[in-house]
């Protein structure tokens, strides 16, 4: 994107404040363009002629650095790419790298419709909502188009999710695909061998493709090709290479490609990328089976973590362990927020469920991730409380206690301005396990009686079998 | 006239044939492929006195006679090139640990910083040294996950063995002795028992140490200050000055007996420059400063851990001096998530965690693999498994040969066949 503050934006707009697009003013309409939060055809006055040269301009400098593309219809559609900085505090990046899980045409009917559902249906909390991963790849080991097309309708039957078709063999491919055409799905992958009957296909079926090769002369010759050919929607796999030398190469074609697109605006590389962690299966064969599978599986995991920070949009991954799942999703998800969302929440007494006077009260930061831990953790288990969010500047509890940002008269400030004596007539507070050297003082400044509670709020259902109520409100 | 397939679509343009001509011969074309003449027409050769070279003659005959075949499709052969990054910065080189000949008695020192790119860019600039791993020991039996304390039990009593099994057994490149028990909170120790510690585990390994304080910013000055003298001349990274506490004394000390200095800021580029610039202030060399501007864990502030440290190293590379120094990161602060430990998830909804064993390692490697490439140097460890993935991996990408490769004897798109 070439452009950077709204009033750039504002230049290229009528600027008659029509408020078809549902803003005041043409300002706010060309912030909100700026942040994607908006689309050009929300402004309807742009496509009549007086404006239409303006509005053509104003496309291509608010199109971003590197090519959007979308796979999969509907609700579970993802967009992958359409990335403008190289790093995220420059500004943020937009779309998150989705993570693509593998199942193979071999698999027994059974087995792999469970491994399908399973793949849809996970789910993890986190920071105020739940976490899901994004795509099934699904891969042909049987080499055999019927095959492959039965596998390929059978998922379709389980999953919305986006599918990644991966095959090098182009009849394999417009198989699966004569089952799918309406799904939208990713087609894997054009090479230097048989690139012309892919780009026959993703023309015919209007799919987007993967081009595949480790030599970058000849990727970037593949990706102009197929856009000169009116083939946009691409995705480019430079190969993942899954160990030694090999890795740190692969390390340097993801940075380079990126850099190529980003910094030096060649168009013609300018593309979403695909990592393939799942490579690290392939030199994890020998020795203990299950120990085996663990280093199989932690190595994949190295490899996403590399490629989730350095530029992949799409990775196809093997594991579906949890100890896998949990943490390469949360990873995107740190990776992939923007950084300019505020850190922390408004402070106050909220209620959470249906408290009454003689319900606890418990005591947390304003920070956000904690806040929304703890949050969940209350209304999840269903304990009607009270919960006292204090202001720590946005601070960790553990930090906050150490830096001084939370201390017992930052409890007692919170106790006045929140009113907290009109709701709690029991005058006992529930302060975290981390904050516990507070705990006296805080009694003495406050009056009130502090207990204190577990280090990790996932263990205030115990903590209630064990200490709820305490004398002091029973 | 003649009207191309092109531009029949198009804004409909007559073009005569001596323009026709001029064009093909202009880019000396011979042939024309795949351009259908629609409907009917007739053109005249050598109409209007233009003299028509034959070879134009044949590529008009070529569009009007015989149909082109379908074109054979080519790839447009290009070259991807992209420039290095050059950057006028480059960040401090710092050496921990001293042998005899430089007035210690370490038997190895560790060499970290010198970095003029980013953490792996090795094609802009290599990278001069691999980042080091310190494994964590304290002076007291303190809780910890499952996990890791069945690889602790037999040495929890004993810091000395306990920094021994680090090197030993989990090919450690530093090790860490944490005194804790020095709070007034836990055990009050005090500072002079700390130091006898510190003598303990100098004896017992021949590796370069971090000694590290309580937190406690009332009694760290004291403790770290009687350790720095007990450690006179190992050039140890004393851990650590911050802005909350007496920096002066632990600086000082540090000055006095020879160390290295960490210097400890909570996610914040504005107060890591002031407490460095206090640092010089009172003297301490460029090359006794090691910074830790925090390390959070994934989940629990990682984006924030990994922006603040990416975005000091792009700034220390950009110039300023003030950040230009190697970073130590806490990445046992990993087993804070509760991923790391806990048996099921606290959300009901959630689907299974599984074993906590299995996903506490993997914490640790994530958080600290993420924070490598936003540019740390030093890793404070604590799972052993984690540990040698983070070495293994860093040291791959830093470009060490005595790394495997067994993907080299593979083919990579044979991910697409594989089975198990």
């Amino acid at each position: 994107m070439k452009l950077n503050s709204p009033m750039e934006v504002w230049k290229y707009l009528p600027g008659t404040n029509c408020k078809a697009c549902g803003e005041k003013t043409c300002l706010a309409f060309a912030s909100l363009l700026l942040e994607r939060k908006k689309k050009l055809e929300e402004c309807p006055p742009l496509f009549e002629p007086e404006y239409a040269e303006k509005g053509k301009k104003l496309a291509e400098l608010l199109a971003p650095e590197v090519k959007e593309v979308e796979i999969g219809v509907g609700e579970s559609a993802r967009k992958i790419g359409g990335e403008d900085v190289m790093h995220r505090h420059e500004r943020t990046f937009f779309n998150r790298t989705a993570l693509a899980y593998d199942v193979w045409d071999t698999m027994k009917e059974e087995e792999l419709r469970e491994r399908v559902r399973k793949i849809t249906d996970w789910k993890k909390f986190y920071v105020g909502e739940f976490l899901k991963v994004d795509a099934i790849a699904i891969r042909s080991v049987s080499g055999e188009a019927k095959t492959f097309a039965g596998c390929v309708k059978r998922v379709a039957e389980e999953t919305d999710f986006p599918l990644v078709l991966c095959s090098f063999n182009a009849k394999v491919i417009e198989e699966g695909l004569k089952e799918v055409s309406d799904r939208k799905p990713l087609i894997y992958a054009a090479d230097k061998e048989n690139w012309k009957e892919f780009l026959e296909i993703a023309k015919r079926y209007k799919v987007p493709v993967v081009l595949f090769s480790p030599d970058l002369d000849m990727l970037n010759s593949l990706a102009v090709t197929f856009s000169s050919a009116g083939v946009e929607d691409i995705v480019l796999d430079p190969g993942t290479y899954p160990e030694g030398e090999g890795l740190q190469q692969t390390f340097s074609r993801f940075v380079r490609i990126r850099r190529a697109g980003i910094m030096e605006g060649n168009k013609g590389i300018a593309y979403p990328l695909m990592s393939v962690p799942m490579s690290a299966w392939m030199i994890h064969e020998d020795g203990d089976k299950a120990e085996n599978r663990l280093e199989a599986s932690y190595w994949e995991a190295i490899i996403a973590d590399l490629f989730i920070i350095k530029y992949a949009d799409i990775m196809v991954l093997h594991s579906i362990e949890p100890h896998s799942l949990i943490p390469e999703r949360t990873l995107v998800a740190n990776i992939y927020t923007d950084p300019r969302r505020p850190v922390s929440v408004e402070p106050g007494l909220r209620e959470i469920g249906n408290p009454t006077e003689k319900s606890p009260l418990f005591v947390t930061t304003n920070f956000a991730l904690t806040y929304y831990t703890v949050e969940s953790d209350i209304s999840s288990n269903k304990i009607d409380s009270y919960l006292m969010v204090v202001d720590s500047e946005g601070i960790g509890v553990e930090s906050a206690v150490a830096g001084g940002q939370l201390n017992a008269e930052s409890f007692k400030d919170a106790l006045e301005s929140f009113k907290v004596e009109d709701k709690v007539k029991h005058k006992t507070m529930v302060i975290p396990g981390l904050a516990a050297r507070l705990s006296g003082e805080t009694e003495d400044v406050t009056g009130w009686t502090v207990l204190v509670g577990p280090r990790d709020s996932g263990r205030i259902p115990d903590w209630m079998d064990k200490n709820w109520p305490p004398e002091t409100v029973s | 006239m003649a009207r191309t397939k092109a531009n029949a679509n198009a804004n409909p343009k007559r073009i005569s044939l001596e323009e026709i001509a001029r064009i093909l011969e202009r880019y000396d074309i011979i042939e024309l492929e795949d351009v259908k003449i629609n409907g009917d027409l007739e053109i005249e050769l050598a109409v209007g006195g233009v003299t028509i070279p034959p070879s134009i003659a044949q590529a008009l005959q070529s569009i009007i006679s015989v149909p082109a075949p379908a074109k054979e499709l080519e790839l447009i052969s290009t070259k991807f090139e992209v420039a290095k990054t050059e950057w006028n910065g480059q960040i401090e080189e710092v050496t921990i640990g001293a042998t005899p000949a430089d007035g210690g008695s370490r038997e190895v020192t560790v060499t970290i910083g010198g970095e003029k790119a980013l953490p792996f860019y090795n094609f802009d600039y290599q990278m001069p040294h691999p980042p080091v791993i310190s494994v964590d020991c304290f002076d007291m039996p303190i809780s910890l996950a499952k996990a890791v304390r069945e690889h602790y039990e037999d040495v929890m009593e004993d810091p000395g063995e306990w920094a021994k099994k680090n090197v030993r057994e989990f090919g450690a490149d530093m090790v860490t002795i944490h005194l804790i028990s020095t709070d007034p909170m836990i055990k009050d120790t005090p500072a002079r028992e700390a130091a006898k510690t510190v003598e303990e585990v100098l004896q017992a390994v021949k590796v370069p140490i971090v000694i590290g304080g309580s937190g406690n910013p009332d009694k760290d000055p004291e403790v770290l200050e009687a350790a720095a003298e007990a450690a006179e001349g190992e050039r140890c990274l004393i851990a650590s000055a911050n802005l909350n506490m007496d920096y002066e004394r632990i600086a000082k000390a540090a000055l006095k007996h020879g160390h290295v200095i960490l210097s400890w800021t909570q996610l914040d580029i504005n107060a890591q420059k002031t407490l460095n610039r206090y640092l010089f202030k009172m003297g301490v060399p460029r090359e006794d400063i090691v910074i830790d501007p925090t390390t959070a864990a994934l989940g629990y502030g990682l984006d924030y851990a990994f922006t603040n440290i990416e975005r000091m190293r792009i700034s220390a590379l950009k110039g300023d001096t003030d950040l230009a120094f190697p970073i130590s990161c806490g990445i046992t602060n990993a087993w804070g998530a509760r991923e790391a430990w806990m048996k099921n998830s606290p959300i009901k909804e959630d689907s299974d965690w599984g074993p906590a064993v299995y996903r506490g390692p993997l914490y640790e490697i994530m958080t600290g693999l993420t924070l490598g490439i936003a540019g740390g140097d030093v890793f404070m460890m604590m799972h052993p498994k984690a540990a040698a993935a983070v070495k293994k991996v860093t040291r791959m990408l830093f470009g060490a040969k005595d790394t495997e490769d067994k993907g080299k004897k593979v083919k990579i798109e044979d991910w697409v066949t594989w089975e198990e």
